[in-house]
């Protein structure tokens, strides 16, 4: 395959692990966000193993990002159906948001694996692009649960000859949030490793911050869409 | 010879797509800025939600640079003219 090498900044190529003939896996991909499972579960379970009246620091940041991904459920599917989707949304803004960061904070560079390098989860596009089918899932099935058959009805309005666009703006909506993600998080991260190979100190640290700035905009943003083709579909 | 001539027009497409997919956006987040600054300057106690709006839609329009760079990036890293 055709590979365009940039200073040792490799885009697909990956670390893969062949299971029998036909399943393959970017190892280093799924390294990553198990381990981002693991440190969200572990920052999770510790913050809120004994809750206190009056909160010490890690328990006032797990209800800071609490309270944060309610007001984003409570104002896109308002106070009747919030409820039941805030977790989907909280697990989705936390995955994204971990897997973006990690891929920053982590000094990933000082560990060597042979083909691929490890990097923030999300931008390899397999994550993303499971990560909004499984948003595009929760909308059908929410729709299914809270509407019945009159879910369909939603494709014939508001008239009826916007039946194609509805139907396309079903496969629009998972790939325009793959997309944002994969491309935004890339791009990041090419940046970053642009302004490393011309110039390897200092100069790349304001882009960096900058992308934990723009990283984190993106967990809250796809977090907030996901939230929004919900509360779409069930209003 | 074939392959090298859409080697060559696919880096051209990928600047083209790139530099193409900024203009519009550009615009777009300029005349968004310009009107939050209008907002903040009439109303200042509107300011964080102002500033949360703003953030969240200029990551909506840069979003659409990003598809941009997307096809350009795939057009130089996985480009499925060339080769196998």
């Amino acid at each position: 395959m055709y590979t365009f090498l940039l200073s040792k900044i490799e885009v697909g190529s990956h670390l893969y692990v062949n299971f029998g003939d036909n399943l393959h896996l970017h190892g280093e991909t799924v390294f990553v966000s198990s381990l981002v499972v693991a440190l969200l579960t572990l920052f999770l379970v510790l913050g809120t193993r004994n809750l206190q009246k009056i909160p010490g620091t890690l328990q006032n940041v797990v209800e800071v990002i609490y309270d944060l991904v309610k007001s984003v459920a409570l104002t896109q599917m308002g106070p009747s159906y919030y409820a039941q989707f805030l977790p989907f949304i909280a697990t989705i803004f936390l995955f994204v948001l971990g897997s973006n960061w990690s891929g920053a904070l982590i000094p990933w560079k000082l560990i060597e694996i042979p083909d691929g390098e490890l990097a923030a989860p999300t931008n390899d596009i397999n994550t993303t692009a499971c990560l909004a089918i499984l948003t595009s899932l929760t909308y059908f099935s929410a729709g299914f649960k809270i509407k019945g058959i009159g879910y369909f009805a939603r494709y014939v309005k508001p008239s009826a000859f916007l039946l194609p666009i509805n139907i396309i703006e079903d496969f629009i909506k998972p790939l325009s949030l793959n997309f944002r993600l994969f491309g935004n998080i890339l791009a990041d991260e090419l940046v970053v490793a642009v302004l490393v190979s011309l110039v390897p100190v200092i100069i790349p640290v304001p882009v960096m911050v900058l992308g934990l700035f723009a990283s984190s905009v993106q967990a809250l943003i796809f977090a907030t869409l996901a939230a929004a083709y919900i509360g779409e579909v069930i209003e | 010879m074939v392959d090298s001539i859409i080697s060559a027009a696919s880096v051209v497409a990928a600047a083209i797509a790139v530099g193409f997919a900024g203009i519009g956006p550009g615009i777009g987040q300029g005349n968004a800025a310009g009107q939050a600054v209008e907002g903040i300057a009439r109303q200042p106690e509107a300011e964080g939600k102002i500033r949360g709006t703003l953030l969240l839609s200029l990551a909506f329009m840069e979003s659409l640079t990003i598809y941009g760079l997307v096809v350009a990036l795939s057009l130089l890293f996985a480009n499925p003219f060339v080769g196998g």
